[in-house]
């Protein structure tokens, strides 16, 4: 069946369909529907919505729905991501699995509530403290927005770590289309780790203390070896009319529908262009991204280019220096096609 | 006292990391090593150890998980409450326990603790309050004493500059929906006796599942205060229990109506009345990609007149988007949404020119008429002055009375529906006339007794266009 929704519902049905028991959510601009209809579908479908106190407390809210194994999750902006940060730090140190939706506004600051990309840096980097980063996806569709959300906590429980759905105002507030997932997840057996209040788990403990330095190394270590597992096993992004192109635009969510609509004009035009959309931020989709390195490059990105300076440096830690040409805007001011295809016109 | 424990839901030897001792990680005399001891004894005697999880704290009692042999969960600090939120609500068979001292639940955490506390939730709060933070160093807490020293009051804790005791109990119990509240002390042996009985009580009430429960527990620091043992707790009786007098300040298990059994889930499929069937497909081999833009005020329904466009399209199987302005606009200033659709995979949704611009009133106008692309056309209101020298070259304008059609037929509501009337006439969507008709009704839903008026009103601008010769194809 189809439903045509917006993006920000989209993450709902898509939870649901993952299994989703729990939403914790507080409001903010341009995520609220999220909440709003999760707290018509979660209780009407016999889930649970609670609406937290803070975007602090709903973000422990999560580790404590983790905690008891359970799936949960919440969406916010960038400055309710901020605040998560700490809560996202313990989570990721505890092997926590859960879904953070990320639709961001731009900043920095109270900024405004049109989209932007500059979370991407406290998103992809892991912005709390410590050595730890979350599994990152971009949506760049309503579809995706819910395909994604159900790919996030397959992957979080899978490897036991933080999942955020990185999306934009854009993507939350407009209406495609929607194809409901076929089934329902099937739910996931936590017994081994979890504390669920039964005897069969109550000897589990959940804790990112360690006192002494050897065992927090080792700690650290470990959530190393899991990274590095991932960035082996789940990369993911689409490349599209890369085969002959001499121009690729990299852009990931809806500057990558921005950027495509470009290709599209620049190939009308004669110009052989060509768009890399990463649907995986982290792990970042190297080995998609290393056959391009030589063609001319640009990032379309409404950040001040975060993440043309992350593409920049895992092509250099791959071995390939490139330079990369940055097509941006701020504030919460949309790229037009036509900027995209006079800068890569004039450059070649 | 001793810190040797011994006591029945314990560990046989504390999970300390590389310990095999039961001796606790507690300095001599403190509190925690008797409030542990109590609340193992009560969910053991209680039969409760296998559903209890226990929320450990930060401060003192971060180890807790060293002793208890229940389920532990580490909390960030002060967030004890949310997560044991979470927990009690999910897996509402658990004994969820938030055990928290004073730094924790009463600073850095109040407003975590007293939005528990005002949600009711499902669970046993024991709060530890020694006057003082133990584990970064003997700094004031809010709980502190006038007059009492610690290492960031070294002259005493001062009103003039450090603020008034907090009494959390008294906060606790002027919320509507706690059952329990009650401040208990483990000073002597007297006192001890009278907080194990309050500890049980809050486990018995949440095995009844009765709701929030609320227990203080004035308990000696002897370390941080800068007592000897004994002299510790006499400070809990003579100074502390002055500040903060024992006694039960609520006791509503007894009427409290217990928690109702969770609903069973509802099969997805069913709640979206998902039947299984796919909708159809456009196909087409060539692209054709449509750019649409609909401006106006808040309040004249652009948003709406948008989806139903919108709608109407995705319901022929096209590739369609939709997207509003969002924002403080929505309410009473600009809007407008822009609609594209596509044969094929569409990119940006955003429309730089628009090749149908519909605009309802002025501000509008003057905004947006300069982006329309050559050979395109703007429908609009009559109510608005064009002037010519503003349509850009190979636009068509075509302006129709759509507010004083809707006021016309007692729904002023419905110009956005009256514009509609004027973009069928017009043939400007490329969509048929059913499709648009059905996707208007289907906007109606959940008012259906508005579809015929509004129904009335699109015939009504149909009709105008076709008298005035307004019709035909888009250029
Ligand atoms: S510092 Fe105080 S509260 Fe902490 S363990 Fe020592 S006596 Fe107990």
């Amino acid at each position: 069946m189809t439903k045509f929704v917006k993006g920000n519902e989209a993450v709902v049905i898509g939870a649901l369909y993952a299994g989703a028991e729990g939403y914790f959510g507080y409001p903010i601009t341009p995520a609220s529907e999220v909440a709003h209809k999760a707290a018509e579908y979660f209780p009407a479908t016999g889930r649970v919505f609670v609406q937290g106190e803070s975007e602090d407390a709903v973000a422990y809210m999560l580790y404590g729905a983790a905690a008891a194994g359970c799936r949960a999750l919440t969406a916010t902006s960038g400055p309710g991501f901020s605040l998560m940060q700490e809560a996202i730090s313990y989570m990721s140190a505890t092997d926590i699995p859960t879904v953070i939706v990320d639709v961001m506004r731009a900043g920095p600051g109270l900024g405004n509530v049109y989209p932007e990309q500059a979370d991407y840096g406290q998103v992809v980097h892991g912005g709390g403290h410590g050595s730890y980063r979350c599994i990152v996806l971009a949506p760049g569709s309503v579809q995706e927005m819910c395909d994604l959300t159900m790919l996030a906590f397959e992957k979080a429980f899978e490897y036991r770590t933080p999942a955020i759905v990185l999306a934009d105002g854009q993507l939350g507030q407009m209406m495609e289309p929607l194809r409901l997932p076929k089934e329902e997840a099937k739910p996931v057996d936590t017994a081994a780790w979890a504390t669920q209040g039964t005897q069969e788990t109550r000897r589990n403990l959940l804790t990112s203390i360690y006192l002494d330095a050897p065992a927090q190394e080792a700690m650290n270590l470990h959530l190393q070896e899991k990274y590095r597992k991932m960035d082996r096993a789940f990369q993911r992004a689409e490349l599209y009319r890369c085969d002959d192109a001499e121009a690729v635009l990299l852009a990931f969510g809806s500057s990558a529908r921005t950027a495509r609509s470009a290709v599209d004009a620049l190939r009308a035009q004669g110009v052989k262009a060509g768009l890399f959309r990463p649907i995986t931020l982290s792990p970042f989709p190297i080995d998609a991204l290393l056959p391009l390195a030589g063609k001319k490059l640009w990032t379309v990105e409404m950040s001040a280019g975060q993440f043309r300076d992350d593409a920049t440096l895992h092509l250099a830690k791959a071995g390939k220096l490139a330079e990369i040409g940055l097509i941006n805007r701020m504030g919460g001011m949309l790229i037009a096609v036509t900027d995209i295809v006079r800068t890569v016109k004039e450059a070649l | 006292m001793d810190n040797v424990l011994e006591t029945k839901g314990m560990f046989p030897v504390f999970r300390r990391s590389g310990s095999e001792t039961r001796t606790t990680h507690y300095c001599a005399g403190c509190g925690h090593g008797i409030v542990h001891k109590l609340l193992s004894e009560a969910y053991t005697e209680l039969g409760l150890q296998d559903r209890t999880v226990i929320v450990n704290p930060i401060g003192c009692a971060v180890f807790g998980y060293y002793y208890w042999d229940v389920g532990g969960v580490s909390a960030g600090h002060g967030q004890a409450p949310s997560m044991a939120t979470a927990i009690s609500r999910l897996r509402d068979k658990a004994i969820v326990i938030s055990y928290q001292g004073d730094g924790d639940l009463a600073a850095i955490g109040l407003g975590h603790t007293l939005q528990a506390a005002a949600r009711g939730e499902h669970m046993a709060v024991f709060f530890v309050n020694n006057s003082i933070y133990g584990m970064t160093g003997g700094q004031m807490a809010p709980t502190t004493l006038i007059g009492q020293k610690t290492t960031t009051s070294p002259l005493g804790r001062n009103p003039a500059t450090d603020g008034m005791p907090l009494h959390l109990c008294e906060l606790v119990n002027s919320l509507r929906l706690p059952v329990y509240v009650e401040r208990v002390s483990v000073a002597d042996t007297a006192r001890i006796m009278q907080a194990r009985k309050a500890i049980r009580h809050a486990l018995e009430i949440q095995r009844d599942r009765k709701g929030y429960t609320f227990v203080e527990i004035l308990s000696p620091c002897p370390t941080s205060v800068g007592l000897k043992p004994l002299d510790a707790a006499k400070f809990v009786i003579e100074q502390m229990e002055k500040e903060y007098p024992l006694g039960c300040l609520r006791d509503r298990s007894a009427e409290a109506p217990a928690r109702p059994e969770p609903k069973p889930w509802v099969r997805l499929a069913d709640f979206f009345g998902d039947d299984g069937r796919e909708a159809p497909r456009h196909e087409a081999a060539e692209v054709k990609e449509r750019h649409f833009k609909f401006t106006g005020f808040g309040g004249q329904g652009i948003l709406s007149l948008g989806l139903v466009v919108a709608d109407a399209a995705r319901a022929l199987g096209l590739e369609t988007t939709w997207l509003p302005s969002y924002g403080p606009e929505q309410r009473g200033g600009d809007a407008q949404c822009t609609v594209v659709t596509s044969t094929h995979l569409i990119g940006a949704p955003a429309v730089e020119h628009p090749e149908l611009l519909v605009v309802m009133n002025q501000a509008a106008c003057g905004k947006h008429l300069h982006t329309v692309r050559p050979g395109g056309l703007a429908l609009v209101d009559a109510t608005v002055r064009v002037d010519p020298a503003e349509i850009p070259e190979g636009v068509r304008v075509v302006q129709i009375p759509a507010i004083d059609i809707a006021a016309a037929a007692g729904v002023p509501k419905a110009a956005n529906v009256a514009m509609l009337g004027g973009l069928i006439a017009l043939e400007a969507l490329g969509i048929p006339q059913h499709a648009l008709v059905e996707a208007l009704e289907r906007s109606f839903a959940k008012k259906p007794a508005l579809i015929p008026l509004n129904k009335q009103v699109l015939q009504a601008a149909i009709d105008h266009c076709r008298h005035h010769g307004l019709a035909g194809e888009l250029p």
